[in-house]
């Protein structure tokens, strides 16, 4: 008869202590793995450049993409249910220059910011409506949305729009240095996010919920979970973060701009495929995500550093992409070779 | 231990009727479970054992009848109806998350929370609690999908015991086990009888059914055919049971059965050994020019593994293939194909007909995928090929547009025969041809396959309808619990010696 | 006429034509044809005309749709195209020569169809989910057209070139007639070859198709093959329209609008039996439709708001949903005031 006391035993090895972490966390191998890249990314820059490591640009790493860790996150939660989000950019754009357009109509800045939150938080709903209620696939709903608020960033203005507030201005200008590691608000914003997902993911229902629909759907459905209700706040959540990106996007660009965020999905998807979310739903961490866009970030910053072009930038993302999600395949297609 | 019978049910149903389009699955079916008893419900395919089961778990609405739970009237428009009932199922694909820890499937949804958010400590000291309390010790933390589907559905009925279950379904939950998990599971459930659950257990294996109830309920053809105590019933008589008699309208094919088969040279097909781990033991089968192989045995016996390892669409890990003498190797449909061995699925919905393709689409794709994309089979050809085979088999209606999804039953079985009919193959793979069809389509089919038996074909088929068996076949090839236990002259036997076969482990005869 | 009415392209054509007959009430010089030197002009001949590469690229997208899968790349492969055509006659000593042209051209073509391959191959080879696989070009396929063209806009000024956009030819429009050729072939292939039909079974139901001896691997990779090519023809047309190639602007959105074309002729996401001739009128529909919001005097940028309207109607109307509510709302209408004691069917989900 096979032994099925699995319990960790208290005089351990090192090599007992590896399986019972593998057994407990195995889904949590590819966003080490990212770290690890990351780690790599970091020290293979700073023997080339002896100042990539600096305070100063590892601070410019968090905020220059605080706005890609906010959509991130959004989108972390979307795709361990399952689904995909393809509007998160031009969400942004379309809070964004809705913050602008209403600022400069006189809108003061505490009214303006929910608003935008609020604008998000719509299209969001429109599309988890759109797949929960009416079975449409994800990518198409939110196609709809990308199409919509593509569209709608364009109606409130063809142009930009520069921003003036000085309570937007704040959120990007300050700045709190020690040494010469420094953090804005929008930093701040964007790691509480992070802080924020990361409690709600492990230590809610409704994030253990997120996790169990990506894990099965009909197994969530018949343990009793409410699976419609997590399904739409989860894009509800995207769009929210969308705006709040918006948001952050246009403080620390002083302006409003209609065409942002062209292709800014994208680069989300890849940073949490990147940060070890698969996109088969249910496997992932809101802290990899916020890795994977480090790792997005180190390599922009490395490109630019380096001279090269931009437009490697898109190629090395679509080529590590294509590794990671190759990777991922053979993983799953070994786990189910040896199983049953 | 047995339940005594004036103990008042804790499940009641009566009368329950249930209709599909086209098919009668249930016809006031009466059902009662008691607490603290292990009751074991019996049915071939088609008998209305899922059925009712549906219709206990809130799946299915019913037609006529009703459910009652401990006394009171229920009515159940969804699971989640039937679960506050107090009625918990254990599914054979296990319905948790496997990407989530063992604790936390036991817990889900009744996790210990505080202000702080979920108290994880406490809500695995809980899960441990429930799984010791079912002589388990399991690490709570560790991802359900590391554990073996034994372990799974242990864990899965640990959390159907945090739901406070009056009434445990397990659905076929031994399929995958072998024989030490299935001894757990027994302890479990009998530890659980003894707290005065009802289990309804569901399986196809005799020895197990035999082994765990007290009762035992059997259906078929969605009527009840009766409530025994179990050690009252032997197996033979559960067999012939479940399995019936049912009147013979083609006796006269009988007659073709009797032919003589050459088999002085070399069989159409051998395969020796073949088999795969964990659906099959290793298997001899052969089958000779003109010659009718029929397969017998009970649902999970192992047939369909073993017909789907000689066609390729499963790979064997063990055993050769011959074909004609020669060594072939056949590891995928297109292998077969090439081979000019044709194969009809069980499930001629997922894996035969394509529904939104008309019948002389359907007919002609066998012809076709053989060809290749590019080298289309002509109109001219195709029609009369759709045309004649259409009439060979009776397909009504004859019309060769009309889309295959929109066809009965038992006229889309001859679809898929005519597609198989039409590549010309040596040898023909039937898996329950003629199952859920109407006795005309039957009759029709049977006839069919004899007459080009008669011609030359190889014929190996698989049915759960013993008499046809005898009726077509030469020889029975007889599996049980995947592996095969007989190969049996049909000249030789009767249908209560073939049921005395099946039901009883049989002296072994090696073909 | 309940045939007529039942046919697939029968609400799709009705939607062309109210669309046709709204821009003709609002002007109706819009169906005018006038004829110049030979060729034809006039509202409906642009529309002709400009929906070349959208007709081209939907027209792969819908034999990838049929074998349950998507391109995404597309747009990309577009970019990709244009930035090869004309940095070979940027290059080259004579950039206005026919012979030059048609090397740039057959090298666009060439590098177009090898992504295709490859998107292919990851999809049936590597069994990687198509959007997935189809994902990593639309990122990478950019860039790459970015350094093919130094990161610069390539313009030239190469009368031959821009004769495939602009020119006419037997009184048409050169563009149209190569989306007409291509419409013409590919509908060929589909039905009076097998591959059709075994596109068709593949994406219906893959299981049996594989139990009938159908070469799916084949199929898939062809439909993807397919695909880049048309997508680097539509490129060639793109860049030869404005005469540059903009890598960052080529195809933008434009798997998008293949999609909805797709979807509005008929053909279901869900993979298996499609239609040419719908997803013609879906391209014709949304050029259309792009045309009266041009004509409105709505800016175009803020078109997409439009189509994301057209995408929720008619995915609202497609959705199984939709069709319970109605039969059960038809049903209870039916059904009057006989009421009885037994479950809704439609409220049991399972």
């Amino acid at each position: 008869m096979t032994a099925i006391d699995t319990r960790p035993k208290p005089a351990e090895t090192l090599a007992s202590r590896y399986s019972t972490f593998l057994r407990r966390r195995a889904s949590l191998m590819p966003t080490l793995s990212a770290v690890v890249i990351l780690i790599a990314l970091l020290i293979g820059a700073r023997v080339r450049f002896a100042n990539f490591l600096s305070p100063g640009n590892l601070s410019a790493l968090l905020l220059d993409n605080a706005y890609l860790i906010v959509l991130a996150v959004g989108l972390t939660l979307v795709i361990i249910t399952g689904g995909i989000d393809l509007s998160v950019g031009s969400v942004m754009a379309f809070t964004g220059i809705l913050c602008a357009s209403l600022l400069a109509q006189g809108l003061p800045a505490f009214l303006v910011v929910p608003i935008m939150l609020v604008g998000g938080a719509l299209i969001g709903l429109l599309i988890g409506v759109l797949v929960q209620y009416f079975n449409v696939q994800p990518f198409i709903a939110s196609l709809a949305g990308l199409f919509l608020a593509r569209g709608l960033a364009f109606v409130v203005s063809l142009s930009s729009i520069r921003v003036e507030d000085p309570a937007i201005l704040w959120l990007q200008r300050t700045r709190w240095s020690v040494g010469g590691w420094y953090i804005t608000p929008t930093g701040i914003i964007a790691l509480l996010v992070v802080a924020i997902a990361f409690f709600v993911m492990h230590w809610t229902r409704f994030g253990r919920t997120v996790y169990a629909i990506g894990g099965s759907e009909q197994s969530a459905r018949l343990m009793g979970l409410d699976v419609a209700r997590t399904k739409i706040l989860v894009y509800v959540i995207s769009g929210v973060c969308g705006g709040l990106a918006g948001l952050l996007l246009t403080a620390y660009s002083g302006a409003g701009y209609p065409r942002n965020g062209i292709g800014t999905e994208l680069d989300a998807i890849a940073a949490v495929v990147i940060g070890g979310t698969l996109l088969t739903g249910g496997t992932g961490y809101v802290l990899g995500s916020l890795i994977g866009v480090l790792v997005y970030g180190t390599i922009k910053k490395l490109i630019s550093f380096m001279g090269a072009e931009q437009s490697w930038m898109q190629i090395i993302i679509g080529a590590l992409l294509l590794v990671f999600i190759v990777v991922q395949r053979l993983i799953v297609a070994r786990s189910q070779r040896r199983g049953r | 231990m047995p339940a005594d019978t004036e103990v008042p049910p804790v499940v009641e149903m009566t009368g329950i009727t249930i209709r599909f389009p086209g098919v009668l699955a249930l016809d006031g079916v009466d059902f009662a479970l008691r607490p603290g008893e292990v009751h074991s419900l019996m049915g071939e395919n088609g008998a209305g054992k899922s059925t009712l089961i549906k219709a206990l778990t809130g799946v299915y609405p019913i037609d006529a009848g009703e459910i009652a739970v401990a006394g009171r009237r229920s009515v159940f428009t969804t699971t989640a109806d039937a679960q506050r009932a107090g009625i918990s199922t254990v599914y054979q694909e296990v319905n948790l998350c496997p990407n989530l820890s063992v604790g936390e499937n036991i817990m889900l949804g009744h996790e210990h929370r505080s202000a702080r958010g979920i108290d994880w400590k406490a809500t695995h000291r809980e899960a441990a609690a429930h799984l010791e309390s079912l002589g388990l010790e399991l690490d709570t933390r560790s991802q359900l999908s590391t554990h073996s589907i034994a372990i799974q559905q242990l864990v899965a009925i640990s959390r159907a015991i945090v739901l406070d279950a009056k009434v445990l379904v397990l659905d076929e939950p031994t399929s995958s086990l072998d024989r030490g998990e299935v001894e757990r599971l027994f302890a479990v459930i009998r530890d659980l009888r003894g707290k005065g659950v009802a289990i309804l257990f569901v399986s196809h294996f005799l020895d197990q059914v035999f082994e765990i109830s007290d009762r035992i309920t059997v259906l078929r053809n969605g009527r009840l055919v009766g409530e025994y105590a179990a050690p009252e019933l032997t197996r033979a008589q559960l067999v012939s049971k479940m399995i019936g008699r049912e009147l013979d309208e083609l006796a006269a094919l009988s007659s073709v059965a009797d032919r003589d088969i050459d088999r002085a040279g070399n069989p159409v097909l051998r395969a020796t050994g073949i088999g795969r781990r964990g659906t099959l033991e290793p298997v001899d089968i052969d089958a000779y020019e003109g010659e009718v192989v029929g397969i017998a045995g009970l649902l999970g016996s192992g047939r369909t593994e073993l017909v789907r390892l000689l066609y390729g669409a499963d790979r064997a890990d063990s055993g050769e293939i011959q074909v004609n003498g020669k060594p072939a190797r056949i590891h995928t449909p297109r292998h077969a194909i090439d081979h000019r061995i044709a194969f009809s699925s069980e499930d001629r919905r997922a894996e035969g007909i394509i529904p939104d393709l008309t019948v002389a689409e359907n007919i002609v794709l066998g012809v076709q995928a053989k060809r290749g994309a590019v080298r289309r089979v002509r109109k001219g050809e195709a029609d009369a090929i759709v045309a004649e085979l259409i009439q060979a088999l009776g397909v009504r209606p004859a019309d060769p547009t009309m889309l295959a999804g929109n066809l009965s039953g038992g006229n889309q079985q001859k679809v898929l025969l005519a597609r198989w009919l039409a590549t010309a193959p040596e040898l023909l793979v039937l898996d329950e041809p003629t199952r859920g069809i109407d006795v005309g389509a039957k009759a029709d089919i049977q006839r069919k396959v004899a007459e080009l038996s008669a011609k030359g074909l190889s014929v190996i088929f698989i049915s759960s309808e013993l008499e046809e068996v005898l009726r077509l076949a030469q020889r029975v090839v007889v599996m049980r619990d995947r592996r095969k236990i007989g190969d049996l002259d049909s000249s030789e036997i009767d249908l209560d010696g073939l049921i005395d076969f099946i039901a009883h482990n049989g002296s072994e005869t090696a073909a | 006429m309940r045939r007529v009415i039942r046919h697939r392209l029968f609400w799709p054509i009705v939607a062309l034509l109210v669309l046709i007959a709204i821009n003709t009430i609002a002007r109706p010089q819009f169906i005018g044809i006038t004829v110049r030197n030979g060729q034809l002009y006039g509202a409906l001949i642009d529309i002709l005309r400009n929906s070349a590469p959208l007709m081209l690229v939907a027209l792969g997208m819908t034999i990838v749709i049929a074998t349950r899968g998507i391109d995404l790349s597309v747009g990309a492969v577009m970019a990709v195209s244009g930035a090869v055509a004309l940095t070979i006659i940027d290059a080259s000593s004579d950039p206005t020569g026919v012979g030059t042209v048609a090397v740039a051209v057959l090298a666009a073509l060439g590098v177009s169809l090898a992504l295709g391959m490859w998107n292919g191959l990851l999809v049936s080879v590597v069994g990687i989910q198509p959007i997935i696989a189809t994902l990593v070009l639309m990122l990478a396929g950019r860039g790459v057209a970015l350094l093919i063209t130094d990161g610069f806009i390539t313009t030239v000024n190469s009368p031959p070139y821009s004769f495939i956009a602009t020119g006419y030819l037997i009184g048409l429009p050169v563009a149209f007639l190569i989306s007409l050729t291509a419409i013409i072939v590919i509908a060929l292939f589909e039905r009076r070859t097998a591959l059709g039909v075994l596109t068709e079974a593949v994406g219906i139901n893959p299981e049996a198709s594989r139990l009938a001896g159908v070469r799916a691997r084949g199929i898939v990779f062809t439909a993807y093959a397919v695909t880049g090519l048309l997508a680097g023809i539509a490129g060639i047309i793109y860049s030869a329209n404005i005469r540059a190639a903009d890598a960052n602007a080529t195809g933008l959105f434009i798997e998008l609008y293949a999609i909805l074309a797709v979807v509005l002729g008929g053909t279901s996401l869900m993979g298996g039996k499609f239609t040419i001739a719908g997803t013609v009128v879906g391209v014709l529909t949304i050029q259309t439709l792009e045309s009266t919001i041009l004509f409105l005097g709505v800016p175009s940028a803020q078109s997409p708001v439009f189509f994301a309207i057209v995408v929720i109607v008619v995915v609202i109307v497609q959705s199984p949903r939709l069709h319970a509510w109605a039969r059960s709302a038809f049903r209870a209408r039916a059904r009057g005031a006989a009421s009885d004691s037994s479950i809704d069917h439609a409220k049991v989900a399972s």
